[in-house]
């Protein structure tokens, strides 16, 4: 017997899409049984309450949660979030509902023991729910009472060497794409740079720092599929110098029809016959690939590295061998003055394992130095970057102006110059003027 | 229900503490083909929606089923997906960035009976619990955040709008019959913890009422100057009232700036915004990531609100059918949604999507706002 009645969280039990409210209500059936016997560390019925507290928002149009102030483990800053309902009488179960960031693995590869680690803690010491994953990329626990979080976190450490991730005016937990693992497309192993730099980094993990959040994230190629170029401070995207690597003999065979071409990702559409010249070669954004007498060319100088013609023809066409990475700074989500894409600070570095990522971390350093100068409190890098602009970033972090760091050069003339640029400085003599000039 | 220690000491916290030991390392978890082909993979392909095969250099292969989930997910469910890697899969398996799981077996006899075996698993309530799909040129998994579950300053919630909008998108996370991928991101405020500015069609949660002032608490429980400088458009003064004869020491809101983001509720519980009429949802589109063709866009706002419908939102599912459904049967091979638009020209996107257009779409708000009028003669009729 369900504790609350639920009638508008019923109605998403049906349809075909997983349903969040049926997985709910096995977990309290679950929790209410017991039948693993768990010394249950939190109120039993805290899944029932949780549905009856989202169904009253349900009814509402309104959340039930409050703020949570400020709780956390000892010696950190961040990987709690403090969460209070504001209906405690009615669902004292979710009374108090924290969340916990536990850092994920690379790429999200599990095991089953690990995760079954993982889940005795939460289900005797938490709700048992969890969100698989957050948008940074953690795993979230949600909903636990203040004293369990040393406990979880005494645990997790001690018994799975595993640690929280970051929240607050931190470096977040950092995130990467399969890449390498599986993908043919990565540039390099964004697993291993990903870890090396969340290792190397922890102290600016766990303990607030910096002006506002910072997070740095992974993507193998151009592709994107973490969205780094969108949603991280610093991406660190995958690309290549040298000449995309063609297969002509598996390039007739997409041609011929024998391969589907991207893979087969547009098998359900009605779209003829593959067309290489419509499809690849007029769709190239650079113009730089010619397809004649059964002879795929491509410029590569002047490629500009899209991925289309590699994504289309994966089986022909493969990424460069002289890999490294891009490096885009002060991508952020609109609050406040606007979305902000990524900007390209260093075009080209090399992403070297045998020496630590040393010419990566040349980059990171003193752009957190002036960020940590001169960012305002609650300033993300790119509000700082575009408040004291581009010039101020590259001054500091000592990188070269080059014309790939911009779309265009500026259309407006108003160059501030500084006195060392110009010959002879600013000092002058106004008589010595005067000599060839009347008042 | 007794206390029971992990060996934890309240008392001396240093005692025995182990800290900024970071995630696991990747490689205890990779699956056996995967540790022996990593950076080695010639080519994918798709074998059927939700199905991959990668091949590599040694010509070792891994197939992959890809099953979209809910993020949102209980120890029951995840136990139970330990089950089903042990039984096929040697006990590995991995989560996506948009939320889905993926199966990996390395040889082709084992798809079968895995793919039955997940597709035989359903909730009690009737629906999938792993849903096969979310490959190709079709919609796979929507990223979120908390909502309603969690959150103390959403506009709509997560979970509930996700289940009803894949639900009448279902037929297009199993098929493969879009122009290519195309990707929906939801947020339950301006904040974007999921950060969906950047997708095909983002689901947005938007207040559209300035805070409450709970004036005879505001100082008891506030720190009014971090809840003035939390404000991102300097919308809050110090002010003082009267409070039942009373003077107090308070704020002031000045209504026509507030942007209605919700941070000076996160600095003061005193100012809370959340309101039944005035909370609702805008629809953006347009958005994508990848630099494929041409380079990652911003969604833009092409629905200014709709209401908050719990439990099932009709009226945000169906603008988005129609819009996926618009996009299908008018856009080129490759064109991303957001590239599409720009080819025929909002003005067309809006005609074509049966879309109204209401001064709300207009940008105002700083400086960007200028380049995004039209600054030439040609458009459309
Ligand atoms: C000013 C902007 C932002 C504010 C004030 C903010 C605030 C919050 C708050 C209060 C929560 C707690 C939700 C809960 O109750 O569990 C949260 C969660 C979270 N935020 Fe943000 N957030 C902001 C922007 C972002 C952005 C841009 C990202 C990522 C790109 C992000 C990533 C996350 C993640 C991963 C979580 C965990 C919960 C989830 O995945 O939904 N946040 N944020
Ligand atoms: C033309 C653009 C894109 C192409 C051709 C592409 C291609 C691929 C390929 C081949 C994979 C498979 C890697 C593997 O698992 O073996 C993949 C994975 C993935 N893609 Fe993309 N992708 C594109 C854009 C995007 C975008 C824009 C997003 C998200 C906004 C995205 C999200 C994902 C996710 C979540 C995965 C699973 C990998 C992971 O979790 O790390 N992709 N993509
Ligand atoms: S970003 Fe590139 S390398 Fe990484 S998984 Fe996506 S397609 Fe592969
Ligand atoms: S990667 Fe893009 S720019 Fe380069 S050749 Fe291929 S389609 Fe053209
Ligand atoms: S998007 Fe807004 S409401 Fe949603 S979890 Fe983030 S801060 Fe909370
Ligand atoms: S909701 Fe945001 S903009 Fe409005 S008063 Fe509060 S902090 Fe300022």
């Amino acid at each position: 017997m369900a504790k609350h009645d639920t009638p508008l969280l019923d109605q998403l039990e049906s349809g075909p899409w997983p349903s969040f409210v049926s997985d709910l209500k096995q977990e309290a059936e679950k929790r209410a049984k017991n039948e693993a016997g768990h010394e249950l560390q939190i109120p039993v019925d805290v899944v029932d309450d949780l549905l009856g507290i989202l169904e009253l928002s349900f009814k509402h149009g309104k959340t039930h949660w409050k703020h949570g102030g400020i709780v956390g483990v000892f010696g950190y800053g961040g990987g709690v979030i403090g969460r209070y309902c504001d209906q405690p009488e009615l669902f004292p179960g979710v009374a108090h509902f924290h969340t916990m960031r536990i850092a994920q693995p690379g790429a999200k590869f599990y095991t089953s023991d690990y995760l079954r680690q993982l889940t005795d803690i939460w289900d005797r010491r938490g709700s048992g729910i969890t969100n698989m994953h957050g948008s940074t990329g953690d795993i979230i626990f949600i909903g636990t009472t203040t004293p369990q979080l040393e406990e979880i976190y005494y645990e997790i450490s001690h018994n799975m060497n595993q640690d929280l991730g970051g929240s607050g005016s931190n470096l977040r937990t950092p995130a990467d794409c399969i890449g390498q693992a599986r993908c043919e497309y990565a540039c390099y192993d964004t697993q291993d740079l990903c870890y090396n730099l969340t290792m190397e980094y922890q102290d600016e993990l766990h303990r607030p720092a910096f002006p506002y959040k910072f997070k740095f994230k992974f993507d193998g190629c151009p592709n994107g599929c973490v969205a780094a170029i969108a949603r991280s401070d610093m991406s660190f995207i995958g690309t290549w110098k040298d000449d995309i690597r063609i297969d002509d003999e598996a390039v007739k065979a997409y041609v011929g029809g024998e391969f589907a071409p991207n893979g087969g990702a547009h098998a359900d559409g009605d779209w003829g016959a593959f067309d290489i010249q419509k499809e690849i070669i007029a769709l190239c954004p650079t113009g730089c690939m010619k397809y004649e007498d059964g002879k795929l060319e491509i410029d590569n100088r002047e490629c500009t590295r899209c991925m289309h013609c590699i994504n289309a023809m994966p089986r022909a066409l493969r990424i460069g061998k002289e890999t490294g990475c891009s490096i885009l700074c002060g991508a952020k989500a609109p609050i406040l003055d606007g979305a902000q894409m990524g900007s390209l600070v260093v075009p080209f570095v090399e992403v070297n394992a045998d020496d630590d990522y040393q010419a990566i971390k040349d980059v990171i350093e003193p752009l957190w130095d002036w960020w940590m100068e001169e960012g305002k409190n609650r300033e993300r890098l790119g509000e700082t970057m575009k408040r004291l602009g581009f010039n101020a970033l590259l001054e500091a972090t000592g990188i070269a102006p080059v014309p790939q760091h911009v779309q265009e050069p500026r259309s407006n003339p108003y160059i501030f110059w500084k006195e060392e640029e110009v010959e002879g400085g600013w000092t002058r003599d106004i008589d010595e003027f005067r000599k060839d000039h009347q008042r | 229900m007794a206390f029971v220690s992990s060996g934890y000491n309240p008392d001396k916290p240093m005692e025995n503490r182990i800290s900024d030991i970071g995630p696991r390392k990747y490689d205890e978890f990779y699956p056996e083909v995967i540790k022996n082909n990593k950076g080695k993979w010639l080519y994918h392909d798709i074998l059927e929606p939700g199905i991959l095969v990668h091949v590599a250099e040694s010509g070792d292969k891994i197939y992959t089923i890809r099953c979209g989930g809910a993020r949102l997910m209980s120890t029951s469910l995840i136990n139970e997906i330990c089950d089903i890697a042990d039984k096929h899969c040697d006990g590995h398996l991995r989560f996506t960035t948009r939320n889905n799981i993926e199966f990996m077996v390395d040889s082709e006899d084992k798809v079968k009976p895995l793919k039955e075996d997940l597709e035989s698993r359903k909730f009690a309530g009737g629906s999938y619990k792993f849903p096969i799909g979310g490959t190709g040129a079709g919609i796979t998994n929507i990223v979120h955040t908390q909502g309603w579950i969690h959150c103390h300053t959403p506009a709509t919630d997560a979970s509930g709008p996700v289940k009803a909008a894949m639900d009448v998108l279902f037929d297009d996370f199993k098929s493969m019959r879009l122009p290519a991928h195309l990707r929906v991101s939801l947020a339950c405020c301006l904040n974007m913890c999921g950060a969906v500015h950047c997708s095909d069609i983002a689901i947005l949660g938007y207040h559209r009422k300035p805070p409450l002032l709970d004036h005879e608490y505001l100082d008891k429980l506030c720190e009014i100057p971090l809840a003035i400088a939390a404000c991102p458009t300097a919308a809050i003064k110090p002010s003082k009232v009267e409070f039942k004869g009373q003077e107090v020491k308070s704020v002031a809101v000045k209504d026509d700036r507030c942007m209605f983001c919700g941070n000076c509720y996160t600095m003061c519980p005193s100012m809370p915004l959340a309101d039944k009429e005035g909370d609702g949802i805008v629809i953006m589109a347009g958005g994508k990531v990848s630099n494929r063709i041409s380079a990652p866009k911003f969604s833009k706002v092409v629905v200014a609100f709709l209401p908050n419908e719990a439990p099932r939102w009709p009226q945000t599912t169906t603008v988005i059918k129609n819009m996926v459904d618009a996009y299908a049967s008018n856009a080129n091979k490759y064109e991303r949604l957001g590239e599409w638009a720009e080819r025929i020209g909002w003005e067309r996107f809006f005609d074509i999507c049966e879309l109204d257009f209401t001064h709300h779409l207009i940008d105002d708000f700083r400086d960007p706002a200028y380049y995004t009028w039209r600054q030439t003669t040609n458009f459309k009729f």
